[in-house]
């Protein structure tokens, strides 16, 4: 004798779980089905295209009437079910109908939440479930002008899309500061709002409905926290929904949020299995498809006593409304174990985001460009290792051929007219044609002879990335970069030996480290000669031919030969009489250009080199010292009038930052230095885009550092906080020396930053007391020799010959 | 009168100039960038970069060459002419030295 089987709800679920029932043995059971609605089984998922139009009812049927007969099953319509009773194992219906059943299955759903607000009770308030929802809205729409839905999830964001597609004026209220929070994140979120309101769809977000408020016992308006009032002829509650319990609570199955599910899909009766929106396994449940019709397979598997388990799903949404494309799967919570992969091009409407964690992906939204979204999924569910492909694997599915990865690929597609220097205007055949051609195998040689990557050097990577394509293995880029080609050595292994072999002058160097010229280069001269003063401050004597003319002649040379002049204004402050000198000296001099430097001092342009000592003299007798405008050494501390005159002010930013100029000026560093102190957090002595940058606070000091605004833009890092000027001064110091003695030559703060590690530099400044002190020993040791203003030793004559011609034919020859 | 006659003239004495330095000679509107190595060898060129004019009297002298201060061409002593990938040349002028007195060639000068 067959088995009975009865079936309480006949949505989707139950709906597959037949199918796979029936597929598998269509003579095991004979099947009642109860159904609340009076209708046979349909595709809720299309309730969105009827809705807007694009389908009728008809089109979306799954199992129509016929079906149901030609299986012998009995779907009983219009019959809720009032009461389970698990000894007698029967149900009864509320309209009298009962069955007895062998096997049972709760598949009630879930309920739409109605919001318990003023006025939800409303004539024209409804919720969008199910069919009788939809034909309401279709009807509303023929009359009614104004709808608003309330919640911006899946189903709200479709129900507004149909109404709207109905010609309605459409409001859509979100409780949360984006649409979709579950689904997506942020950004996506925003450009399906944009395309939202592109089709005329109002989006208001951070909105609490207040009530709903009636005419006449129909809905007339709609008003929020905020007080504003929209119009509304209908209402949509999309907010969420609820499993429908009630009937397994009331008849004993242990319930939780749903009712409860172990893997093989019982409930706490072994002969009633619960299945769907209704069912909660192992802490979850879901209102998505996918997961259902997984859980329905389980469900016959086990009805025929073969075992099967269910172990939950990883689901993903596709938002079914027409022209927009979007598909979210997985989780995307931001956590500090997971990574990011993120594409955006916001002109175009496309973005992607993947979730990593443990080298899997675990997340991905994407929006504009959907077509990868199953590929992704897949990866996703069948959890695979992703590592091989990481660098393309935005890219989608096509990117990755199946052939191995080369992630040369997008270098590789460049059109060979693609701009790779900006600076110098070179394309990419220009370089690959030069590095074929005259067999260029270094990145010195390719930039020599193309100019590509010779100047702000931020095309390096591209350069490297056509080298290696051009050359294939015969190019190493990780080879250490020699100083330069005069030696093998890079810059950290020239330091290195310096020390541990006590060179103490150049041709020391050269000759200890063999160097493969006489003399070296311009290259290598002013860096070894950088390394002796910091290495040797009390032995070396600085090497003036091995300077570049700036620090040569203490001046900047421009680009007609003439030289600028910058005295120091220490902090930046300046007096009368300073500005008179300085006016006396443009008149005096006929110097041409006079300029405020972004460094809080005057700089006169386009003097001739005769006349620097004149100049130098004149601003000597005023007080002036170099400002080393010109130095690979500290420049400036930028400062802002803090407590003296601001009243926002916190501590004397203008006095601390004079104080560490006084201290510090005339050293010599791998790169520039630039300083600031900022009274206060509002900074407007700009400190977080310095080399080194305190900034004041009540309670003290914060010292950064690592800053650039150049050719790179970065803000600065925190070394740490301190309560003193004292301590300001011995961290600022102490981190500067350190700085000196590991920097490569030319190598800004940030730069070098980067290279030993922020972190590292933090524990020996912060945390080393000892390391710390030593460091500024050294540093005011090196300053004995340095603090020697230039301009003054120049002007009582030193290097003379550097200023005046050496002879002057022009007479003779007339 | 004399130089119709004799091209050569004293502009200066070795020890005026810097080892791996150099000095300037004035000649009209014309400059002459005069160099002495490492190893006490002289050369003249006209004191402007085949590149931008930069004034190569400025710049660094090494292992008979110098590299210009404003765009960094290394210009070689002897020949005046561009080194490595850079090409284009700038005047050289004869030059000796007698005892320790530099002399140069003005013959060759505009």
């Amino acid at each position: 004798m067959k088995r009975k089987l009865v079936v309480i709800g006949n949505g989707m679920a139950p709906g597959r779980m037949l199918e796979d029932l029936l597929e598998q043995d269509s003579n095991a059971f004979d099947v009642t089905i109860f159904n609340a609605e009076p209708r046979v089984n349909y595709n809720r998922l299309m309730l969105s295209p009827v809705l807007s139009g694009e389908k009728t009812y008809d089109d979306i049927i799954t199992h129509n009437d016929a079906w149901y007969e030609q299986h012998g099953i009995s779907l009983h319509k219009e019959s809720p079910i009032e009461s389970i009773d698990r000894s007698a194992k029967t149900v009864t219906s509320k309209n009298g109908i009962t069955a007895s059943y062998d096997k049972l299955i709760v598949a009630t759903g879930s309920d739409p939440i109605v919001i318990p607000i003023p006025g939800s009770k409303l004539e024209g308030v409804i919720t969008y479930r199910d069919l009788d929802d939809v034909e309401y809205m279709l009807r509303a729409s023929k009359i009614c002008k104004d709808a608003v839905v309330i919640g911006g999830g899946l189903l709200g964001l479709e129900a507004a899309a149909g109404l709207r597609a109905q010609g309605m004026n459409v409001t859509v209220i979100h409780l949360a500061p984006f649409l979709m929070e579950r689904q997506l994140d942020e950004s996506a979120a925003r450009l399906l709002e944009k395309a939202l309101e592109l089709r005329g769809i109002q989006i208001i977000t951070k909105a609490n409905t207040k009530s709903i408020i009636g005419v006449d016992g129909k809905v007339n308006s709609v008003e929020l926290d905020t007080g504003e009032k929209l119009a509304a002829d209908i209402v949509c509650m999309a907010v969420g929904i609820r499993p429908s319990t009630d009937l397994a609570q009331k008849a004993g199955l242990a319930v939780n949020r749903g009712v409860l599910v172990s893997d093989d899909m019982r409930t706490s009766d072994t002969d009633i299995f619960a299945l769907g929106e209704c069912a909660e396994h192992r802490d979850k449940c879901y209102g998505l498809v996918a997961p259902l019709y997984q859980m329905g397979a389980v469900v016959a598997k086990n009805l025929l006593n073969e075992s099967a388990e269910y172990t939950g799903s990883v689901t993903a949404t596709k938002l079914k409304v027409n022209g927009v494309d979007l598909y979210s799967a997985g989780d995307f919570a931001e956590a500090d174990d997971r990574e990011e992969i993120v594409l955006r091009d916001a002109q175009a409407g496309i973005y992607k985001r993947l979730v990593l964690k443990d080298r899997r992906i675990i997340g991905a939204v994407l929006y504009g460009d959907t077509l990868d979204g199953p590929w992704f999924f897949d990866l996703l569910k069948k959890q695979e290792d992703i590592s091989d492909m990481r660098d393309t694997l935005i890219f989608g599915q096509a990117y990755q051929g199946g052939e191995p990865l080369d992630p040369m690929a997008a270098v590789a597609a460049l059109p060979d007219d693609a701009e790779i220097c900006g600076c110098n205007g070179i394309c990419k055949s220009k370089i690959t044609d030069a590095i074929a051609s005259k067999s260029l195998t270094t990145l010195d040689e390719v930039r020599a002879h193309t100019k590509a990557s010779s100047s702000c050097g931020t095309c390096t990577g591209l350069v490297e990335q056509l080298m290696t394509l051009t050359l294939g293995d015969a190019y190493n880029p990780n080879a250490v970069t020699p100083m330069c080609p005069c030696t093998e050595f890079g810059h950290s292994d020239v330091r290195r030996l310096i020390k541990a072999k006590e060179l103490k002058t150049i041709p020391d160097v050269q000759q200890a480290l063999e160097w493969k010229t006489g003399s070296g280069c311009a290259k290598c001269r002013p860096a070894l000669n950088y390394y002796l003063v910091a290495d040797w401050p009390s032995q070396y004597a600085d090497d003036y031919q091995s300077r570049f003319i700036n620090e040569r002649v203490h001046a900047n040379i421009q680009k007609d030969g003439t030289y600028s002049v910058v005295p120091r204004m220490w902090g930046g402050m300046t007096s009368s009489k300073e500005l008179r000198t300085i006016a006396d000296v443009v008149d005096k001099f006929n110097v041409p250009a006079v300029k405020v430097t972004g460094g809080q001092r005057i700089d006169m342009l386009g003097i001739k080199k005769e006349d620097l000592p004149g100049v130098w003299a004149d601003l000597g007798k005023a007080g002036f010292v170099s400002g080393q405008a010109y130095a690979k050494g500290l420049r400036t501390v930028k400062t802002c009038v803090g407590t003296n005159w601001c009243r926002f002010g916190t501590q004397d930013s203008t006095g601390l930052g004079i104080r560490i100029e006084k201290f510090m000026w005339g050293s010599w560093t791998p790169a520039k230095l630039k300083l600031a102190v900022s009274g206060c957090p509002r900074n407007c002595s700009e400190a977080t885009c310095k080399d080194i940058g305190v900034i004041c606070v009540d309670s003290g000091y914060e010292i950064h550092f690592a800053g650039a605004a150049g050719l790179d833009i970065k803000g600065s890092e925190v070394l740490g906080k301190v309560s003193t000027e004292e301590e300001v001064l011995e961290h600022v110091v102490a981190l500067a020396q350190m700085y000196r003695e590991q920097g490569h030559y030319l190598e800004r703060i940030y730069k070098w930053a980067a290279r030993v590690g922020v972190d590292e530099i933090r524990s020996q400044i912060m945390d080393n007391e000892t390391k710390r002190k030593a460091y500024f020993q050294s540093f005011v040791l090196s300053q004995q020799y340095a603090q020697v203003d230039p301009w003054c030793e120049r002007v009582s004559g030193k290097h003379k010959h550097e200023f005046k011609p050496m002879a002057d034919l022009s007479v003779e020859v007339v | 009168m004399n130089s119709a006659i004799e091209p050569w003239v004293l502009v200066g004495q070795l020890s005026d100039i810097p080892r791996q330095g150099a000095r300037c000679v004035k000649h009209d509107k014309q400059s002459i960038a005069v160099f002495r190595t490492m190893d006490d060898q002289v050369f003249a060129l006209e004191d402007k970069c085949p590149h931008k004019c930069g004034p190569l009297s400025q710049g660094i002298v090494h292992d008979g060459c110098v590299t210009c201060p404003l765009h960094n061409w290394v210009i070689s002593l002897s020949t005046g002419e561009a080194q490595g990938a850079d090409s284009g040349a700038t005047l050289c002028i004869p030059i000796k030295i007698e005892q320790e007195n530099i002399l140069i060639d003005v013959s060759k000068l505009r």
